[in-house]
C-alpha cells in the first residue's frame, strides 16, 4: 500500500471522508487521500444543493474514476450550506489536494453531538490496515 | 487473490505497484501509475500491456482450412501464411461464441487468440466441430502476450529485435502481417496489431522467456517514454477505437451483424457455422443495432445504464466512460435500429436521471 496523508485535525468515517470543523461552527468534507488514491484519476463528480438536508449514512453524492463509481455518504446528519463548484470543471482536483481544493462540501451539522463518534486519524488509519 | 491464476509478469507487475484485480480468474495490473497517464503514454508515444492471460489454440493437420472457415466468419481459404484476421465463431443460433484474431502459420496450420474467459469455452467449441484429422491444441498456458501499442512502438521494436527468415526490421512489417522474429536472442512470433486503436505489435513469446523480454522492452523504451499500461488504459483505449468486448458488445446471443462486425463477415448466405441463422434473423427484422454515442450533458455512462426516448427505455449501453483523448464522456450501446443513425438524439439514464447524447460515427477517434 502506498503511503497517504492523514492529518491530525481531522475526523475521518469508515466511509473514507474527512470531516474538518471550521471556525463559524460549520463543517467542511471531502474523501481521504487514501480514498482518492484508491479510485485513481477523478472524471466526475456529482454534489447536491445547498438547502438540501441528509441523515447520517445516507448517500449525498457520487464520485466516479476513470473505471468506477462510488457513492458519497453523510458523516453525519447535515444541511447543505455550499457545495465545490470548481469540482464540476475540474474534478482532478481532489486527486491533486483532496484536504484542499479538492472538498466536496460545507455543511451545517443538524447532530453536532453526533459527531463525536467520527473516527481521529489513528481510529480511521486502523480502519484501513484492517482492509488489507 | 491467492486462488487467481497468474501471468509470467506477476512479480514485475508487483514490483512496480500495479493494483491487481481478478480478470476472467487472473490476476491482472488494471494500472500501474493512473489509467489516464498511461492512456496519454500509448496515444502519444508506447505503452507496455501484459495479455498473456487471452488464450492461443492451434488448429492444425490436414483439413484445417476447411475447419476453420467452416467456423470463422471471416474468409479463410484467401487468408495467406503470415496474415491475421479478426473474425468471430458463431453458433447455431447465429450468436457470438467468442470474437478472435486468426493467424494462418502455413498452409496446415493457424492458431486463433481468444478472450482469456473464453479459451475453454472456445477450445471445445471448435473441437467438436473438428473432423479428427485435425489437431486442435490449447496451447495458452505455455504462451505468454505483450502488446506493445503506441506511435513509437516500432522504433522500440527495431533496436532490439529482428525478422528471422527475411531481412527486413521488424517495422516493415505491414498492419495484420506476423512473423517469427529474434527479441534479444528469443524466439518470438512478432504480430502488427493490437486492441487500442493505435499503430503497434502484439509479441507472442514462450511464457519462461517473458520476464527477460519485459525487462529488454521497457529498457529499450525508456529513452521514448514507453510506459507499463493496464487493462484500465486498455479499456478506455479500445472504447475510443470503438472495439468491442467480449461479454460486453457480444455475447451467445448476439449476432455479429447487431455489433456492426459486417465487413468481418465473408457472406452471409452460407460458408460458415450460424450463417443460416444470421440470415433467418436478418429476414425477421433486425431488432437492436450497437451505435457509438456522445454524452453532451453532464453525466458519465457506464455498461448496463438504460438508453431512452422520450421516457421510454429503448436499449442499454454495453461500454461507456471518459474518453481522455476527446476530454468528453462516450459509450458503446445497442438502440432498435431506427435509432442508430448518426445524429440521432437519445438519452442515457444516469442514476434515474435522462442525460441527452447523440449517435456519432465511430471509432471515437481516427485511424492510427
Amino acid at each position: 500500500m502506498s503511503d497517504f496523508q492523514l492529518p491530525e485535525d481531522l475526523q475521518y468515517t469508515r466511509d473514507d471522508e474527512w470531516v474538518k470543523s471550521e471556525p463559524d461552527g460549520h463543517y467542511r468534507v471531502g474523501i481521504t487521500d487514501y480514498a482518492q488514491q484508491q479510485l485513481g484519476d477523478i472524471v466526475f463528480v456529482e454534489l447536491p444543493s445547498p438547502g438540501d438536508t441528509f441523515e447520517a449514512g445516507q448517500p449525498f453524492g457520487v464520485v466516479e474514476s476513470v473505471k468506477a463509481v462510488s457513492d458519497l455518504f453523510a458523516p453525519t446528519s447535515m444541511e447543505i450550506l455550499e457545495v465545490n463548484q470548481d469540482l464540476e470543471e475540474a474534478p482532478e482536483s481532489i486527486n491533486a489536494e483532496c484536504y484542499g481544493i479538492g472538498w466536496l462540501i460545507r455543511v451545517k451539522a443538524t447532530e453536532p453531538e453526533a459527531l463525536d463518534q467520527l473516527l481521529d486519524r489513528q481510529g480511521y488509519q486502523k480502519t484501513i490496515e484492517e482492509r488489507s | 487473490m491467492s486462488e487467481l491464476r497468474k501471468t509470467p509478469l506477476h512479480d514485475q507487475h508487483q514490483a512496480l505497484g500495479a493494483r491487481m484485480v481478478d480478470f476472467a480468474g487472473f490476476a491482472m495490473p488494471v494500472q500501474y501509475t493512473s489509467i489516464k497517464q498511461e492512456h496519454a503514454a500509448v496515444r502519444e508515444r508506447a505503452g507496455l500491456f501484459d495479455v498473456s492471460h487471452m488464450g492461443q489454440i492451434e488448429i492444425a493437420g490436414p483439413g484445417a482450412v476447411e475447419c476453420a472457415e467452416k467456423l470463422l466468419t471471416c474468409p479463410i481459404a484467401s487468408l495467406r501464411p503470415g496474415r491475421v484476421r479478426y473474425g468471430v465463431l458463431c453458433n447455431e443460433t447465429g450468436g457470438c461464441v467468442d470474437d478472435v484474431t486468426v493467424y494462418r502459420k502455413s498452409d496446415t496450420a493457424f492458431f486463433l487468440c481468444v478472450n482469456a474467459a473464453n479459451v475453454e469455452k472456445d477450445f471445445l467449441w471448435i473441437k467438436r466441430h473438428a473432423p479428427e484429422a485435425v489437431t486442435v491444441i490449447d496451447q495458452s498456458d505455455q504462451t505468454a502476450l505483450l502488446a506493445l501499442q503506441g506511435p513509437a512502438s516500432a522504433s522500440i521494436l527495431d533496436r532490439v529485435s529482428s525478422l528471422t527468415s527475411t531481412d527486413k526490421k521488424v517495422s516493415g512489417l505491414g498492419r495484420f502481417r506476423f512473423a517469427a522474429a529474434d527479441l534479444s536472442g528469443h524466439p518470438v512470433q512478432i504480430s502488427r496489431t493490437g486492441y487500442t486503436g493505435a499503430d503497434g505489435f502484439e509479441i507472442y513469446l514462450p511464457a519462461e522467456s517473458a520476464a527477460s523480454i519485459f525487462e529488454t522492452l521497457m529498457d529499450a523504451g525508456r529513452d521514448d517514454g514507453l510506459e507499463t499500461a493496464g487493462l484500465g488504459a486498455r479499456d478506455t483505449l479500445r472504447l475510443e477505437a470503438a472495439l468491442p468486448l467480449y461479454g460486453h458488445e457480444l455475447d451467445d446471443s448476439t449476432s455479429p451483424l447487431e455489433a456492426g462486425l459486417d465487413r468481418f463477415i465473408k457472406s452471409q448466405t452460407g460458408g460458415f457455422l450460424g450463417a443460416e441463422a444470421i440470415q433467418r434473423r436478418e429476414e425477421q427484422g433486425r431488432v437492436r443495432q450497437l451505435v457509438g454515442f456522445v454524452i453532451e450533458g453532464r453525466g458519465i455512462p457506464r455498461g448496463g445504464y438504460p438508453i431512452a426516448l422520450d421516457g421510454t427505455e429503448v436499449g442499454s449501453v454495453t461500454s461507456g466512460g471518459p474518453s481522455p483523448t476527446l476530454g468528453s464522456a462516450i459509450g458503446l450501446g445497442y438502440v432498435p435500429p431506427e435509432l442508430a443513425a448518426v445524429g440521432t438524439e437519445i438519452d442515457i439514464v444516469i442514476r434515474d436521471r435522462s442525460v441527452q447524447a447523440r449517435v456519432v460515427k465511430t471509432p471515437f477517434i481516427g485511424a492510427a
